[in-house]
């Protein structure tokens, strides 16, 4: 079998600098399916948190430095979903108020080859059983930018389910947002805590030790919650459970 | 004609003034704390926002061509919205030449001013209504009220809103916040003070509460000259008004009166009567989770002999013109007020209808206000930022109006005003951060100090409280401690070598 064309690994900028073992676990995982990953250290962040918050002027300049350090790959992998999801979904409208033409067709041209993890593995490479082992009770949950603005529907679950060993419970109301929301959780914290305390419920409800999620922002919050409850339920990246084996169990 | 944002001048273009209710409301997070906080209302509402959101869900998924109705509601819509000088016109010539009187309103005091004046003219002292949003927003019961006149809303919950000296929290279940108790006592209480009494031994079963209100009702709809309601759709090619109801009180009061006085924004414009086909299915199953509705009243102008013998229709704007204007904006007037965005977001759920300081709450309210009144308040100002922008609104929208790429929209609008002035810490802050982000060295240099702290925290795993502003975050959740090495740390670890360039190690060859 003649191995794929290299990746370029987008971290994300939380992910380099609170959850370094997501992107690990991601690079471990892709080499061991006989990808070439690699990671353009230019990188740094999609401008997510300044676009949702209504900082667009202080986004476009991140813009144009996505496309300066990803424009010549022909896949680049993300291991969250909403920072593909910045990228897919609102890169376009910032190049727009840029004003600047060139970076439209810019955009226009990468963001097909933008893809969050579960739709790498399931739609690029083909596959579902990743030779990953993980015995342990485990619930997802699919966050919102995942499902409803990448729509990557059950591709998680289908690799999710082909763990060796796991223990994949379905989590109540699992599609109901956990209330993180960026800086919506600081803005809004009281309605973003109720939100997340019934997402703590459903989740302890399943008798989980671990709630897996293809974000770790949202996951902070879940977690953080999880934590101050001291609930013994951890959190976990989609890419971690998957990385995880026999010989380097996680 | 075509109205191209281009042509319109948006700043020229008059916003609707903040009606009296809401003057001086303070931001959303000071509102939503409220409606946390109270647990009648949180259950009330959990118990059925899930309850109509599950009927919703069941009957649309029942539709093979959901997605297909749903374009072409969006597209019906937008023909609408971007020829609607002309369909206005058309609309006034077709109800003018079928015997009603058209009427134009700048905003809720001409509406307000031209609906009190035809009333006196009647020289009725009482009217009834049918539920209309229209008429919630231009406050026009309390307008009829300070003029002697008595409007008795006869739809079952804006009753028990009205009785209870309540306001709507939903924009199709206004009484969502109640609960059948609540509604048992209101009945008992303020039935009497405005007409039939509540029978003694009143029981709080459903059936028998609505047979209370029935008997309320009758003798307000027996004895009416006068009803006011809003619309629904307004048939441009026919001049036709229809309204879709649940209950019947509608059909009591589009029949019985012999003067009806209609309330239309101009965004309830249809092109052609074969459009109404297409709402006819998006509508009952987005908002009350039925297949039909079972009443929907249709009328055009006047029937000789039959029916209301003085139809007069207003046509409101009140800071509609204005929404128009925005190119990416104006698709919130595609809204046909079906409730679903209510119905399935957290937010609204946890928060209640009324944190939304307007008669329109929840995910439609918070990008429809700030772009009817602007964003000059601070409730109006909070709004685009009332959401975790998850989606599920834009999901079930049966017009497709992209409400978190709008609150997205409106929320740059907020900070572009703010440009300019003193930098607040949130500015001042992102700017830094940007600043950061735009060169990977400076991003380096800044995460030295976050690995520094780490070896400060001796491998906890979590942090517990922090100070102001960190509290926001901290008083509720832990906060996960940061790590010894980033990952490009670890990347320069074991995947470059000496020479600085990619080893293959770990990678095939």
């Amino acid at each position: 079998m003649s191995s794929p064309p290299p990746v370029a690994l987008f971290a994300t900028c939380f992910n380099d600098t609170m959850f370094p073992g997501t992107p690990i676990a991601t690079t471990r995982l892709l080499e061991r399916l006989g990808v070439q990953v690699d990671f353009p250290a230019a990188q740094t962040c999609c401008g997510q948190i300044f676009t949702n918050t209504g900082y667009a002027d202080e986004a476009v300049p991140l813009v144009r430095a996505f496309i300066d350090v990803f424009g010549s790959y022909d896949h680049i992998v993300a291991p969250s979903g909403s920072c593909t999801g910045s990228v897919r979904e609102q890169h376009l409208t910032l190049a727009q108020r840029s004003g600047d033409p060139g970076l439209v067709r810019e955009v226009e041209a990468i963001t097909p080859r933008v893809h969050e993890l579960s739709e790498y593995l399931v739609d690029v490479l083909g596959v579902t059983d990743v030779g990953a082992y993980f015995p342990h009770r485990v619930t997802y949950h699919p966050t919102c930018h995942s499902l409803r603005m990448l729509h990557v529907g059950d591709r998680p679950l289908r690799l999710l389910r082909a763990v060796h060993s796991i223990d994949l419970v379905d989590l109540p109301e699992a599609e109901e947002c956990c209330g993180f929301g960026g800086t919506f959780a600081m803005k809004n914290a009281d309605v973003s805590v109720a939100m997340g305390s019934d997402k703590a419920r459903h989740i302890r409800d399943t008798e989980a030790e671990v709630v897996v999620a293809g974000d770790n922002s949202c996951l902070a919050h879940i977690g953080g919650l999880l934590e101050r409850q001291r609930a013994g339920v951890r959190t976990m990246h989609l890419a971690e459970v998957l990385a995880s084996t026999q010989e380097e169990p996680a | 004609m075509k109205v191209a944002p281009q042509d319109l001048h948006q700043n020229d273009l008059p916003l609707a003034a903040t009606s009296s209710t809401f003057i001086g409301m303070p931001k959303f997070p000071t509102m939503a704390r409220a409606g946390l906080d109270n647990t009648v209302q949180r259950r009330n509402l959990q118990h059925a926002t899930h309850t109509i959101r599950a009927k919703r869900a069941a009957v649309v998924h029942e539709v093979s061509d959901w997605e297909a109705l749903r374009l072409d509601g969006a597209a019906t819509k937008d023909q609408a919205l971007d020829h609607l000088a002309d369909y206005l016109v058309q609309l006034e010539d077709n109800l003018t030449a079928a015997g009603a009187t058209v009427h134009w309103a700048r905003n809720a005091d001409e509406a307000c001013r031209i609906a009190v004046d035809l009333v006196q003219a009647t020289g009725a002292s009482e009217v009834v209504k049918v539920k209309s949003m229209a008429t919630q927003e231009i406050e026009l019961n309390e307008a009829l009220e300070a003029a002697g006149v008595s409007a008795w809303e006869t739809d079952l919950a804006e009753l028990i809103v009205q009785l209870g000296h309540d306001r709507p929290s939903h924009i199709l279940v206004p009484a969502i916040h109640r609960n059948r108790s609540e509604v048992r006592e209101i009945f008992l209480d303020e039935m009497s003070r405005v007409g039939r009494a509540a029978p003694e031994g009143l029981t709080d079963e459903p059936a028998d509460l609505a047979e209370a209100a029935r008997a309320h009702l009758r003798e307000k709809f027996l004895r009416a000259k006068v009803a006011i309601s809003g619309t629904n759709f307004a048939i441009a090619d026919t001049g036709t008004l229809v309204v879709l109801e649940s209950e019947g009180n509608g059909r009591m009061c589009l029949t019985l009166p012999e003067t009806l006085i209609s309330v239309v924004g101009i965004e309830k414009v249809l092109p052609t009567w074969d459009d109404l086909g297409t709402f006819m299915q998006l509508l009952p199953r987005s908002s009350t989770g039925e297949r039909m509705n079972p009443y929907t009243s249709t009328w055009t102008g006047v029937t000789p002999g039959d029916g209301p013998q003085d139809v007069h229709v207003i046509l409101l704007d009140n800071g509609r013109t204005h929404v128009l204007a925005d190119d990416l904006g104006r698709q919130a007037l595609r809204c046909i007020r079906c409730s679903a965005c209510l119905n399935v977001c957290p937010v609204y759920e946890r928060a209640g209808g009324h944190a939304y300081g307007s008669v329109y709450p929840g995910p439609i309210g918070a990008v429809l206000t700030p772009q009817l009144r602007g964003t000059s308040t601070p409730i109006d100002k909070s709004l685009p930022f009332a959401s975790s922008l998850c989606g599920a609104c834009f999901e079930v929208c049966p017009v497709r109006i992209d409400i978190p790429k709008l609150l997205v929209a409106l929320r740059t609008q907020v900070v572009d005003e703010k440009r300019g002035g003193l930098p607040t810490g949130e500015a001042a802050a992102m700017k830094a951060a940007s600043w950061v982000f735009g060169d990977h060295k400076r991003l380096v240099a800044a995460q030295q100090g976050v690995t520094a702290s780490a070896r400060l925290l001796k491998g906890r795993p979590t942090i517990g409280r922090l100070p102001w502003p960190a509290s926001a975050w901290s008083d509720a959740r832990d906060s996960p401690a940061p790590p010894r090495e980033t990952f490009r740390q670890w990347w320069s670890r074991t995947h470059i070598d000496d020479s600085g360039a990619s080893s293959a190690e770990g990678s095939p060859s």
